[in-house]
């Protein structure tokens, strides 16, 4: 039943049309932010897009919010096509972007605040109730007056932070809701955002990240995406079970002569080498088949004369799934990427 | 709901409109700056009709210039809140989300110009009838003519603004002048600053074909019944009439900005426009 669920895509894909641009010749005219793009989430749930950079996360969410259209397949939201029946769709959801300065600067941080509220049709005394409350649990309490444009930054996002969740949305979006916040913020946030989703089964919120930890620890089920496409969909402790069978090593070395991973890349049961150069040593990470493989790598390492200067094994993490998906780190993925498509 | 938001975006307006750190400078500036413009008017034409006021024409040219302010103010006020709150503010995705109609978020936006617009027309009047015998007198006004038609030529220019609107959202770059562009072309084919008689004959009907040519003949025939008579343009329309062709073709823009609005806001969700930025 298409009903229990709070998000429903099926299909969905979007395409960008790209203006001629003469410098570039021969570069393709057009760029497929999503294709094909499957979920289902279902209410109550937290659930997260963990993607690079560029992955198509904020399109998605443009999409899901009514701001852009889909250029085939189809999404729900709350039950509403968000398509056709935007009239329907917006009264029920609420949508905050991270990492941007939005806000009218001449207002004070409660005239912001009880501004939006009024669009949402909220009485202003409950309003302004519920602002101060919410301004207290973010620590804004003393900014309350303050003309948003004296903000710092972070404290701006806090402040539209609190305009997504004010309006007792059925379905929030955030995309990227901590980035550019200091850690002590992007935490406040974090718990906000779990205490929000346990107070009321009737809510449910998806976010966007590009941190892995923000994925594992706060989301009930994530759906990791590149390039347009959901490679895997799944609770963070499922998605890392995926990997139970095999090994991840993290070796320091130190290394008379140049090493590099295509080394290791050849040897039977090595999944995945990342090598990060430090000043004066290098770190390995490994993801073998299995903790026997181990022998090989280091039998590899002495050949070359590597001296071991400290090796740990350690649980798989996202990152290690996402690496095992792509075949590259989130952060490979966005050099590349930046490179390929121009941003 | 509708209500409360479009006073919501009224109260906005005119937070933005007033900010200015210092009020008595605001009140100023809302003096100062109709007046020099008028001034600029009343220097050229005594300049080319060497220092004629008497003559039927003056009063002609000083109210149309003095109405035509409007135009600016709510056509370009209405259109303008999409430039800003898309490139300056970057809450237009926001007003988006929100459950209002943007239309009437965008009418709203331009109350407070609408109002200071309002402040301006009158000082021009005032100033005109006082110190440059324009001949308005009190009691030979038709007070009733003049606010139905004033009242007319505001939801005609609302009306205008919402299809400039429209094609804002498609126009990232540049179109903060689309706005005074429409309003300084449409000032020389709307009988604001000469009759229509004085263009070459082909020009002429794309006077006849703009609704604002008759909103200020009947503002004019409202305030100074004698003016209408020196021209030929619209001599032989009787009020009743004028008041039937503007009704027509507020109508007719009420659909054309129905239609355009509706079709640009779609054409911006596909291309993905709402929240595009210009980086200048
Ligand atoms: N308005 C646009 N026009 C053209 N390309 C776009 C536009 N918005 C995003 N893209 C491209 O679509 C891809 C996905 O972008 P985006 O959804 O912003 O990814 P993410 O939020 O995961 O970083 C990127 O390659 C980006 O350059
Ligand atoms: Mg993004």
């Amino acid at each position: 039943m298409s009903a229990d669920y709070s998000i429903e895509t099926e299909s969905l894909g979007r395409v960008y049309r790209l203006r001629e641009n003469k410098k570039k010749k021969g570069q393709p005219h057009e760029l497929v932010a999503l294709s094909g793009i499957n979920l289902q989430v279902q209410r109550g749930e937290l659930f997260g897009l963990l993607g690079p950079n560029g992955a198509g996360k904020t399109t998605l969410i443009k999409i899901l919010t009514t701001l852009l259209a889909p250029s085939s397949g189809w999404a729900k939201v709350a039950g509403y096509d968000v398509h056709r029946e935007t009239v329907k769709v917006r009264p029920l959801i609420n949508m905050v972007s991270g990492g941007e300065s939005s806000g009218y600067g001449l207002l004070t941080v409660r005239e912001n605040l009880w501004m939006f509220s009024q669009f949402y049709g909220m009485q202003s005394a409950e309003a302004y109730k519920y602002i101060d409350e919410l301004l207290a649990t973010f620590g804004l309490t003393d900014r309350a007056n303050t003309k948003s444009a004296d903000l710092s930054t972070g404290l701006r996002q806090k402040m539209n932070i609190i305009r997504g969740f004010m309006t007792g949305p059925e379905v929030l979006f955030l995309d990227e809701p901590t980035l550019g916040l200091d850690v002590g913020a992007s935490r406040d946030v974090r718990g906000f955002v779990r205490r929000w989703i346990n107070e009321d089964p009737r809510r449910t919120l998806l976010l966007t990240t590009h941190t892995m930890v923000e994925a594992d620890e706060l989301c009930d089920r994530v759906a990791i995406i590149n390039r347009g496409k959901v490679l895997a969909c799944d609770t963070p402790a499922a998605l890392k079970h995926e990997l139970q069978q095999e090994a991840i090593f993290n070796l320091d070395v130190s290394a008379q002569n140049r090493l590099e991973a295509a080394h290791f890349e050849t040897l039977p049961g090595v999944h995945k080498v990342q090598l990060t150069p430090f000043d004066g040593h290098s770190q390995l990470q490994f993801i073998l088949a299995e903790e026997a493989v181990l022998s090989a790598v280091v039998n590899t390492l002495t050949e070359r004369d590597v001296t071991i200067l400290n090796l740990t094994k350690r649980e798989p993490t996202l990152e290690d799934v996402f690496v095992t998906l792509v075949g590259r780190s989130m952060a490979e993925e966005e050099k590349a990427g930046s490179n390929g498509n121009g941003h | 709901m509708n209500l409360r938001s479009f006073r919501t975006a009224a109260w906005l307006g005119w937070k933005i409109e007033s900010n200015w750190t210092d009020p008595f400078l605001f009140a100023v500036y809302s003096i100062i700056k109709p007046l020099a413009g008028a001034a600029i008017l009343v220097v050229m034409y005594s300049v080319i009709t060497k220092g004629d006021f008497a003559a039927p024409l003056f009063p002609y040219i000083y109210l149309g210039n003095a109405f035509y302010m409007y135009v600016g103010a709510v056509m370009t006020g209405v259109s303008w809140a999409i430039i800003d709150d898309r490139e300056h503010y970057r809450t237009l995705k926001y007003m988006y989300v929100a459950p209002i109609r943007i239309p009437l978020y965008l009418i709203g936006r331009a109350v407070a110009r609408f109002l200071t617009g309002s402040f301006s027309v009158l000082i021009t009047i005032v100033f005109g009838a006082l110190f440059l015998h324009v001949p308005i007198e009190a009691a030979q006004v038709d007070w009733l003519l003049f606010s139905v038609s004033l009242l007319m030529g505001v939801v005609l220019l609302a009306l205008m603004g919402l299809t400039l609107a429209g094609v804002t959202l498609l126009l990232a770059r540049h179109s903060d002048y689309l706005g005074d562009a429409v309003a300084g072309g449409l000032y020389l084919f709307s009988g604001a600053v000469f009759p229509l008689d004085v263009l070459p004959a082909w020009l002429r009907p794309i006077g006849y074909a703009m609704p604002i040519t008759y909103w200020l003949e009947l503002l004019r025939r409202s305030l100074v019944g004698s003016v209408a008579q020196a021209f030929p343009t619209l001599a032989n329309l009787s009020n009743g009439q004028l008041l039937a062709i503007l009704g027509g073709m507020i109508a007719l823009a009420a659909v054309v900005a129905v239609i355009t609005f509706r079709w640009c806001d779609h054409q911006a969700r596909e291309r993905g426009y709402i929240d595009r930025t210009t980086n200048y």
